[in-house]
């Protein structure tokens, strides 16, 4: 293997894919969850008691995913994406973060708004981190479906990018965070 | 950046190197990677109920009450008319053997409730052979809480959430005559004979005079669980100290607010008592019917005493902000699988958040009619 700069480091590390993958599981899982969970009467309380803890779960692993991705090597861009592409695709990494952080302290915050307890397990359950003001419920709620549909557009994005530049372009894009090692040639 | 810039910016970048490929080899998989996402993309759709439009979701069920009972800015989609109370719930401990829910413990812990009538129009007057509702919140130590909503019919008339739609618009007055049409209620009842069957049940049951007076049952089951595991079915009722008076059907003296205006002098004079009675079921019993009521045989305990020796108007909004969802219950209470359950917890929730949303219009019982 040769240890010259362009080829040592094409994958995320280890940590940063096993992170990635984790994320990508569980939001998506938790897209599902909320989308079906709002439409459902039969199946509303049994999603509404995933959704919470998980929420909760994937709030507490993209913080550490964040503080992991600061303490990495990042493997360079692919020649084959632009500058203008480089700054876009650097944009929604940021802006994915920005969501996944959001999203479960606005969902966090629209209960504590409501005063409902925020039970996640047994009688284990969360404080609250805003007043009893049931109009901020009101527009948090709705901030709640503006931001997952938000984020669904940039999962979908992000997820449409990959697969043009893997298998339109076939420029090993996916490679890059594939969740086994893929080795340098 | 805002999201939208990036969207188009994103977009224009997609479809110039889309352009570009579209006259090469690889348009086939240009194709692919568009019906791939546009699988993806319907597979969430499908999950959120876009392509079934007559499904009867927590959306469509507050529209149909909206539809049924018409729009009253910031109040409830169904019990909309009410006063708050408040005062508390002392335990006398018996229900731990049953549940190791904090509430059972020996002690006291405060309670904030709101008595009802049923139907979407908070200004509704008064009847003698009206339902009434209770509607309890316990504010346990501990920080979780136990909701419950109550009415005083023995068992619920409909078993699941359809035929609860159903007959909320079987129900519904004809614009021309201002009564309900008998055909629609006849056509329900045949395709619904639990119903018949429960309102056999409701009816010899006697109507109580007033909210004082009443007994309030939880309709639904559920599972009390212990502290080793064990799992109780249960029902529970609220069963009042005040003695049992029969409705009076000449009693509303065309005064609007009649039960509310008894209820308060009442609570003025002494505060009101209720024990909260807990209904053991066996095997036997069924968990998921809210329209069957459990042999009269079955074991009962007496597991404490709830007080209310406060009453307050809606517009104070001590219990208008609350939304007494039957699923928000502590550790050691569990829902059953009546599937009555899952879809209030749901329709109430999007009632809330509809009123929470919405302009506060007056309460029919004012703040002043509360402290005279």
């Amino acid at each position: 293997v040769s240890m010259s700069p362009a080829t040592e480091q094409r994958q995320f590390t280890v940590r940063m894919r096993f992170f990635h993958w984790l994320t990508a599981a569980m939001v998506l899982t938790m897209l599902g969850i909320g989308l079906a969970m709002v439409a459902s009467l039969a199946y509303y309380h049994r999603l509404i008691s995933i959704h919470r803890p998980l929420g909760i779960l994937i709030l507490i692993l993209v913080v550490i995913r964040f503080i992991n991705r600061r303490y990495s090597t990042l493997p360079p861009f692919l020649p084959t994406m632009s500058p203008r592409e480089r700054s876009i695709a650097s944009a929604s990494e940021l802006f994915l973060y920005a969501l996944l952080i959001v999203q479960p302290l606005v969902g966090w915050g629209m209960l504590s708004a409501a005063r409902y307890p925020i039970m996640l397990h047994g009688s284990l359950h969360l404080f609250p981190i805003l007043p009893h003001n049931v109009m901020l419920y009101a527009v948090l709620r709705r901030a709640h479906t503006v931001l997952a549909y938000l984020l669904s557009l940039t999962i979908l994005a992000h997820f449409g990018a990959v697969l043009f530049h893997s298998w339109v372009m076939r420029d090993g894009t996916f490679s890059r965070m594939a969740p086994w090692r893929v080795r340098a040639h | 950046m805002t999201p939208d810039n990036f969207g188009i910016s994103y977009i224009c970048l997609v479809s110039s190197g889309a352009l570009k490929l579209a006259a090469t080899r690889h348009f086939g998989r240009l194709a692919g990677t568009g019906v791939v996402l546009l699988g993806a993309a319907g597979a969430f759709l499908y999950l959120g109920g876009w392509f079934n439009p007559e499904a009867l979701t927590p959306a469509r069920f507050a529209d149909g009450f909206e539809r049924a009972d018409g729009i009253y800015s910031g109040f409830r989609l169904n019990h909309a008319k009410g006063v708050c109370v408040s005062g508390s719930f002392e335990s006398n401990g018996r229900g731990t053997r049953l549940s190791k829910a904090v509430v059972f413990k020996p002690g006291r812990v405060p309670i904030i409730g709101r008595f009802s009538l049923p139907g979407g129009n908070p200004y509704v007057a008064d009847e003698p052979e009206t339902v009434h509702g209770l509607g309890l919140l316990f504010k346990l130590p501990d920080g979780e809480e136990w909701r419950t909503a109550m009415i005083d019919t023995p068992v619920f008339n409909v078993n699941t959430p359809q035929a609860f739609y159903d007959r909320l618009f079987a129900a519904q007055p004809d614009p021309k005559t201002g009564k309900p049409d008998p055909e629609k209620m006849a056509a329900f009842l045949v395709s619904h004979p639990e119903t018949v069957q429960a309102m056999k049940i409701i009816q010899s049951h006697p109507a109580p005079s007033g909210f004082d007076n009443s007994t309030f049952y939880g309709l639904n089951a559920f599972w009390f669980v212990d502290g080793s595991g064990i799992s109780t079915p249960v029902r529970w009722s609220m069963v009042p100290e005040q003695p049992f008076v029969a409705a009076d059907t000449a009693a509303a003296h065309g005064d609007k607010n009649y039960l509310f205006d008894a209820l308060i002098a009442s609570i003025h004079q002494h505060p009101l008592q209720w024990h909260l009675i807990i209904t053991i079921g066996q095997p036997s019993d069924p968990t998921n019917d809210a329209t069957i009521p459990w042999p009269d045989a079955r074991e009962q305990v007496d597991v404490g005493t709830l007080t209310l020796d406060r009453v307050e108007s809606e517009d104070a909004d001590s219990c208008r902000v609350i939304n007494f969802d039957p699923l928000v219950l502590p550790e050691g209470i569990a829902p059953s699988a009546d599937p009555l359950l899952s879809a209030r917890s749901a329709v109430y929730s999007q009632s809330f958040t509809r009123r929470a949303g919405e302009k506060k219009l007056p309460s029919a019982v004012t703040p002043s009619e509360v402290q005279k």
